[in-house]
């Protein structure tokens, strides 16, 4: 622990820690354009130079570890004079373009130039210029303004593990570059441009289009996958124009997915403006009243064992529990919040959660991956499971398509039998999860999904018990889900109550004629051909295929027009606000499905959104308190038999990435991806293009 | 006596004949009105008059969409919108300026780094209905191309006190 002096204030730190981390913790900001918290320190913008005593010259505080005794001063005539000098060296080669660059007004370089810059230069001899390079749909460079402070290049390296970025030649003539000028093909890219100081690296969709003094923001969470993330929303008027991470250390730290930050232009695309009612077999527009009249008139008489609901991945726990209630009133006990027919068992919280927690994976010392590619199921919580790859020590296995992971995961086999043989013990990886103090497993979508994920399910729920994947403090049995309402509904009973049906069986049902009603909410990845027969009810947001076979439309609100509540893949209750109001005569759902109930002469007993959550929050622990994770409870769960190898190799659930809701789905910038990265699926040959 | 030669003043209308006088007098000074709109008066090279946006001397629109008269202006009477152009460029897609709004202040002018917009010599542009005078880019800029003669010169005397 040594103690040193900074600005004649003493302060003891860990034994490793440098002058500038010092220098914070006492509230002293010293500055820096290299230098960042989750970043290996590169030491070579020099804009942290401080004076110590007994130091010939000035010193980068980042890379100088703190020592026993040592006098910083990071406001003497000494630092600051070299810090100017410094400033000045910067902005020889910075082009004076900051009206016309999108960094401006939120630029570190702006910004610090304002304190240690001068007024005039004193450079006249030529400016260099760099040329730029193509880093893909949603990086716009602009290479002249680079500083070459290595941000961009560490974070592909170390955290993204996508190494495509570097730095070549030297002195003058050093650029950052792609090493084959190619698109950058992490889903983590859209970071870049929020670590880089300058204007150098910006995003490409947001290009020119607002002023960050201009933009209203409002602190969400991301809802396009399961980890939810916590985002800024930056609206301009009625408009988002970027989503920005936001810090939260227990999930996304501070970084964001590319699908999450860019497909908000896909919110301006394909809206359900207002209700529609389909006559003579084609939709048209309708007054809410229409709208309500025609589904009185159909479910008013029907029975409660012929209704049916299927919520959707970007629905919100209090929509989900308004529609319960209804179904509920209406004595129909057909609902499934798994539109993708996964086989995770509602009775025991444990078994479809995220247990060890997104931070809880920086404790583990051994992971096996089945039927899963977090990568691009989530690609925030990859980059936590290659952080603890990189501190050493960790035995990482994948079962499932051999898939890039960005960290060298051992690929055991594409198939279940070669999970059955873990599960028997029959592998030697078997021994490396027994042998592990902390094992974890962590199973995906592409397993449960299947025909037989109910006995994976059982088959790890086996292997949970053999292994010791749960114990004193430790839960190391993790699903990882990749729609954001589906915790929220399996904790809230969203799933067939007493002699109901679950998705599949709604859809057999519905093509048999048993069933005459589905309500659909915001559910568009089932097959629809089967509901031709039934009258449906799309309430959404997007005009996606549910929208096409939906009877009655009612335009509800997308995750940033609301406020809501979801549950992310460990189960904690995060609430997301509402940053813009829903286009046209769009209405926040759970306020469509509390009109609809009023219409069916059957309301619901809540009047205001605080009255539906202390509802919700009665009959479910998870929604009691915000931002907290109320722990899953452990049981038996699954199903024993045997594994059905013929269906085929453990795919990952999500195909592309970019392209996985009807947010994605209607937006031009991850159509643009999806071309020009091919949603990291395709291989480039040598004839291609 | 001071009431003798009052009342004799009073009688020989000598307060009448020395209005007379003043009047004679005037008449043969030279006049201090104008006959406007035939005749104008001097304007300062910084008199802030109507806005006009400006074009380079190849045609290029100077604007650059960097926003900073919008955020400065204190009347809120300035609305941009930016997207990049065919070329790559920066420029704007609307440039509406409420000049009901407007209180002639001059800041927009002061913050622009390109000479865009800029207040020109022109006060002669009353309207008979208010929505007249809430210009878009294609006013603006129209503007610009009509007084640009005029605007290039007070930028020039203006110049040495910038």
């Amino acid at each position: 622990m040594p103690k040193l002096t900074i600005d004649g204030l003493e302060v003891d730190v860990p034994a490793g820690t440098s002058v500038l981390q010092a220098a914070e913790q006492l509230g002293i900001e010293i500055p820096r354009f290299c230098y960042h918290d989750r970043l290996p320190v590169a030491a070579n913008c020099r804009m942290c130079l401080v004076e110590i005593e007994k130091m010939p010259k000035p010193v980068a505080s980042c890379a100088m570890p703190a020592g026993e005794g040592m006098v910083v001063k990071t406001q003497s005539p000494a630092a600051l004079q070299a810090r100017k000098d410094v400033m000045e060296l910067l902005l020889i080669n910075h082009p004076l373009d900051c009206p016309i660059c999108d960094q401006g007004g939120e630029c570190d370089l702006q910004d610090q130039a304002v304190a240690y810059g001068k007024d005039r230069g004193r450079y006249t001899e030529e400016k260099r210029a760099v040329v730029e390079k193509d880093m893909g749909p949603l990086i716009k460079t602009a290479m002249t303004r680079c500083i070459h402070c290595t941000r961009c290049v560490r974070f592909l390296t170390e955290i993204a593990g996508v190494p495509e970025l570097g730095m070549v030649n030297r002195g003058e003539h050093a650029e950052i570059t792609t090493y084959v000028g190619k698109a950058l093909t992490s889903e983590l890219s859209g970071n870049l441009v929020d670590l880089c100081p300058v204007g150098a690296l910006t995003s490409a969709p947001y290009a020119y289009t607002a002023r960050p003094w201009e933009l209203k923001k409002t602190e969400s969470i991301d809802v396009l996958d399961a980890v939810g993330c916590a985002i800024r929303i930056d609206a301009r008027g009625n408009q988002v124009m970027r989503v920005l991470p936001r810090l939260n250390e227990d999930v996304n730290e501070e970084w964001l997915g590319d699908k999450s930050r860019h497909a908000i232009d896909g919110l301006a695309k394909r809206r359900l403006d207002t209700p529609f009612v389909r006559r003579n077999g084609r939709l048209e527009e309708a007054s809410w009243n229409e709208a309500f009249a025609v589904i009185q008139d159909k479910l008013g008489g029907l029975p409660g064992s012929a209704v049916a609901a299927i919520a959707g991945d970007l629905a919100d726990a209090e929509s989900m529990f308004a529609l319960k209630l209804l179904m509920d009133s209406l004595g129909s006990p057909h609902r499934d919040c798994r539109q993708d027919g996964a086989a995770l068992d509602p009775a025991v919280s444990a078994s479809y959660r995220f247990n060890t927690t997104i931070a809880g994976i920086e404790q583990a010392d051994a992971l096996l991956i089945v039927g899963s590619n977090p990568r691009i199921e989530a690609p925030v919580l990859n980059a936590r499971i290659r952080k603890r790859f990189l501190k050493g020590g960790f035995a990482v296995a994948h079962i499932g398509v051999a898939a890039d992971l960005t960290y060298p995961a051992q690929h055991l086999g594409d198939g279940v039998d070669t999970f059955q043989a873990v599960v028997d013990g029959a592998h030697p990886f078997f021994e490396v999860l027994k042998a592990a103090e902390r094992p974890m497993i962590v199973l995906g979508m592409g397993a449960l999904c299947r025909d037989d994920g109910a006995r994976i399910l059982g088959a790890a729920r086996y292997l949970a018990d053999k292994v010791g994947l749960v114990k004193d403090g430790w839960n190391g049995f993790n699903v990882l889900q990749t729609a954001a309402a589906r915790v929220a509904g399996l904790d809230l009973g969203f799933v067939p109550g007493q002699g109901g049906l679950d998705t599949r069986g709604i859809l057999a049902a519905a093509r048999a004629g048993d069933i005459g009603a589905v309500w659909l909410l915001g559910a568009d990845q089932i097959e629809t051909n089967s509901l031709d027969q039934a009258f449906v009810v799309y309430q959404g947001h997007h005009g996606d295929v549910g929208a096409q076979v939906a009877d009655v439309v009612l335009p509800g609100a997308a995750y940033t027009e609301k406020s809501g509540t979801y549950l992310n893949t460990e189960g904690r209750a995060q609430r997301a606000a509402r940053a813009v109001f829903p286009p046209g005569e769009a209405r926040e759902d759970w306020k469509i499905l509390r009109a609809v109930s009023e219409v069916l002469g059957k309301p619901l007993p809540f009047d205001s959104l605080e009255a539906l959550r202390a509802l919700m929050a009665e009959g479910c622990a998870s929604f009691a308190g915000i931002d907290k994770v109320v722990p899953g409870v452990w049981g038996d769960f699954g199903e024993n038999g045997a594994l059905n190898p013929a269906l085929g190799p453990l795919g990952s659930a999500v195909s592309n990435y970019y392209m996985t809701d009807p947010i994605s789905r209607a937006s031009p910038t991850m159509a643009r991806c999806t071309l020009e990265i091919g949603g990291n699926a395709k291989a480039r040959t040598g004839t291609d293009g | 006596m001071s009431s003798i030669s009052r009342s004799l003043r009073g009688f020989l209308l000598l307060e009448l004949l020395s209005g007379f006088a003043l009047t004679l007098k005037y008449m043969f000074r030279p006049k201090v009105t104008l006959n406007y709109p035939y005749e104008k008066g001097p304007l300062s090279t910084r008199f802030r008059g109507e806005h006009a946006l400006r074009r380079y001397a190849n045609g290029e629109e100077r604007c650059i969409a960097c926003k900073l008269c919008e955020a400065i202006c204190p009347a809120q009477a300035i609305t941009i919108e930016a997207e990049p152009r065919d070329d790559g460029s920066r420029r704007t897609t609307r440039y509406d300026l409420d000049m009901n709004k407007c209180i002639y202040c001059g800041l927009c002018q002061e913050a622009c780094p390109v000479d865009a917009i800029v207040e020109g010599p022109n006060f002669e542009y009353a309207t008979e209905r208010r929505a007249e005078l809430i210009y878009n880019k294609q006013k603006l800029l129209d503007n610009g191309e009509r007084w640009e003669t005029e605007i290039a010169m007070r930028l020039e005397k203006e110049a040495p006190y910038r």
